[in-house]
């Protein structure tokens, strides 16, 4: 079980690096995230009356095409060079595999989304200092990366790899985005918890299952 | 860790009617081969033979349509960790990050085959690929031939029995190529069985202990070293191979 | 193909044909028309068979994608392929005549309610399986693919279903027609419903037997062109 973590945690820690002194991945999807959010604000104009019904919508789209921007990445990099065969040869579960990867598009998205989520609440006149919305993020974040993840690593071995990825990831996400979004909408209006629990339960069912399947067909994915 | 288990078999490896199509294409068309423990097998070919796809069978990174291969005696779909341990891939890729320097891609793999004291081994292997130098540099910023020192040095990391080279030289110029092959030539020192594919047929002879021709997805020559001179092997190979006709 | 195979599949020809003409018959001379909302409910009974054969395809690729990663057979993958492409098909019936149905009885071509809104998803979800099925590299790498990807759709269907029923609340549960089903109407209804179950379980049979025999023929080319 420790060897297990430490080699999840070798993977983690070598994209961690990588990024570090790259930051490809942060940079471009923190940059495309914000074009996202200011082109929306040019679109709807950011004014108090509209702010309430699409301030939710406009987050969770700039944070879901960022997700698939970064996601296409992280396998890419595994692509190149056929690294990909250098982890296959490791004495090690598919599944550590899938988990190290995870862990790091987990936290490459988070952070991206910690970033972008006070600029947005700023733009968009809104209480920048929201816990709760941490916590959608956190949950929702955690559903993109389980099944992006897997698709990443399928996606990289098909033609017209760039278009394959969101094509198959924004369906199967859809039960995260409206969970978010109607999350999302009473913790800016101030509402109370109640009208969130709902929607935090359905996040958390579909990490869950997520989680769990990914890690079952994961293997089915690399394998050749 | 690897635990030395009993075995039956007396092969390091042993391949019987291994099959592989990828759609329409049949890659491997029925090979059967034996390595004998601590020996070095050399397998030439020509382009598109099936060498890349056989040594990718061998080493679990490709499942065959049809047929089984056992190493030390344990059938490859059973047990892959423990097979994985024992063995190791250098192709004309590295495997290396180009962003994380040649210590803590070293660094990485060592974790990942459980190596014990693993700094101290990295010193080792670093030492014998004489890249102290540059032990601390981005992998990405060394030469080709450097960078596939460096991918020897990882794929000997773990100390696997058994080793299989694709091609090592491909792409080297000559004096890193040299380099390259004084390396593999110390590399089994006794204790380890090589495979290695090439078409480049004075060096393979130089280190193999026995070679085997490939030609469209068969072993169509198998001999010794011994049992065969340079002068006359390019006879031989020209004889068996689309290159002769 | 054996003689079991012929007789089974002239049975399921034979059965398919009668059904569909009781079918037409039930659905155009004998069913009552519904007295709300007028002729437009007969849409009904080639909307509801057709969604729940969308709903049934999906289910067998789910199976089959399941069988065919733990056996390893080409049938299972060829089930699974030929069942999406049947599904899709039904799928776009499905979203075509939901809103011929809606418009004239709600006055609106498209709601987000959860049905409708359920097979949008499962759609794009199977249209994607379909585009890695022809955008993968290799026939054995297309087929892993697409069974993960039959597995990981279909586990989405009762989250996607759930998650929009509760998104639209406000918006009042389809009812069909006041004053439910009448018997006759059940009895169409049922009918409607086996005939396009044959219907799709016969175009399954055939696809698939066409995805094997295609397989079949080259791996023999293959082998005849060494």
């Amino acid at each position: 079980m420790n060897k297990t973590f430490t080699k999840i945690f070798a993977i983690f820690w070598k994209d961690m690096l990588t990024e570090l002194r790259t930051k490809e991945i942060i940079v471009s999807v923190l940059v495309f995230a914000l074009l996202v959010l200011v082109i929306f604000g040019f679109t709807f104009g950011a004014g108090l009356e509209v702010t309430e019904m699409v301030a939710p919508g406009i987050l969770w789209v700039a944070l879901t095409f960022g997700g698939v921007i970064g996601l296409n990445r992280i396998f890419a990099v595994e692509k190149e060079n056929s690294r990909l065969e250098g982890l296959m040869l490791c004495p090690v579960d598919r599944a550590v595999i899938y988990w190290g990867k995870l862990a790091g598009s987990f936290t490459f998205m988070l952070a991206v989304a910690f970033v972008i989520t006070p600029i947005f609440l700023a733009l968009f006149n809104l209480p920048i200092f929201l816990p709760r919305l941490a916590l959608i993020i956190i949950l929702a974040t955690l559903g993109f990366a389980a099944v992006g993840t897997l698709f990443s690593a399928l996606a990289v071995n098909t033609r017209a790899r760039d278009i394959m990825l969101p094509v198959l990831f924004l369906p199967v996400v859809v039960p995260v985005i409206v969970s978010a979004v109607k999350a999302t909408g009473p913790v800016l209006a101030g509402g109370p918890w109640g009208d969130m629990l709902t929607w935090l339960q359905i996040l958390i069912a579909f990490d869950i299952i997520y989680l769990v399947v990914a890690t079952l067909v994961f293997e089915f994915v690399v394998e050749e | 860790m690897n635990k030395d288990i009993p075995v039956a078999s007396t092969w390091a490896i042993e391949a019987r009617g291994l099959e592989k199509s990828f759609g329409e294409h049949r890659a491997l068309r029925g090979i059967d081969l034996k390595v004998t423990r601590n020996e070095s097998l050399v397998i030439f070919g020509p382009n598109g033979a099936g060498k890349t796809t056989l040594l990718k069978i061998l080493s679990t990174l490709v499942k065959p349509s049809a047929g089984s291969v056992w190493l030390d005696g344990i059938d490859i779909r059973d047990k892959s960790a423990q097979i994985r341990h024992k063995i190791s891939l250098v192709s004309h890729q590295t495997f290396l990050y180009d962003n994380l320097t040649v210590f803590e891609n070293l660094k990485f793999y060592g974790k990942m085959y459980d190596v014990a004291d693993l700094e101290k081994r990295i010193k080792e292997v670093i030492a014998w690929v004489q890249l102290e130098s540059r032990l601390h540099d981005r992998a990405g910023t060394l030469s080709r031939g450097l960078q596939q020192r460096a991918s020897i040095a990882r794929a000997v990391l773990h100390n696997p029995s058994i080793l299989f080279l694709d091609e090592p030289d491909v792409g080297l110029d000559p004096h890193a190529s040299a380099m390259v092959r004084d390396i593999l030539g110390s590399i089994n020192s006794g204790s380890r069985t090589v495979v290695m594919t090439t078409h480049n047929l004075e060096r393979g002879l130089e280190l193999g202990d026995s070679i085997v021709i490939l030609d469209r997805g068969k072993v169509v020559y198998q001999a010794t070293r011994e049992a065969i001179s340079e002068v006359n092997f390019r006879q031989i190979y020209d004889r068996y191979t689309e290159t002769g006709r | 193909m054996n003689g079991n195979h012929t007789l089974r599949n002239s049975i399921l020809w034979g059965l398919g044909f009668a059904l569909m003409v009781a079918a037409l018959c039930m659905v155009f001379v004998y069913v009552p028309t519904e007295k709300h909302t007028g002729i437009i409910q007969r849409i009904f009974y080639f909307h509801v068979p057709v969604a729940w054969v969308s709903f049934l395809a999906f289910f067998i690729t789910f199976l089959s994608s399941i069988l065919y990663l733990w056996k390893r057979e080409i049938k299972w993958d060829a089930i699974a392929c030929a069942s999406v492409e049947v599904g899709v098909i039904f799928t776009t019936l499905v979203l075509i005549t939901g809103p011929i149905w809606a418009k004239p009885v709600w006055g609106i071509w498209w709601t987000w309610d959860a049905r409708l809104t359920t097979s949008l998803v499962l759609w794009l979800i199977y249209i994607a399986y379909l585009l890695v099925r022809s955008f993968a590299t290799e026939p054995a790498r297309a087929a892993r693919y697409s069974a993960v990807i039959g597995i990981v759709g279909f586990i989405d269907v009762p989250i996607v279903f759930i998650t929009v029923n509760l998104w639209r609340t406000q918006h009042p549960t389809a009812i069909i027609f006041e004053g439910g089903l009448t018997p006759p109407m059940l009895m169409t209804l049922l009918v409607c419903i086996a005939a396009f179950t044959v219907l799709y379980i016969l175009l399954v049979i055939q696809s698939a037997g066409l995805k094997t025999m295609e397989a079949d023929i080259k791996r023999l080319r293959s082998m005849k062109a060494e």
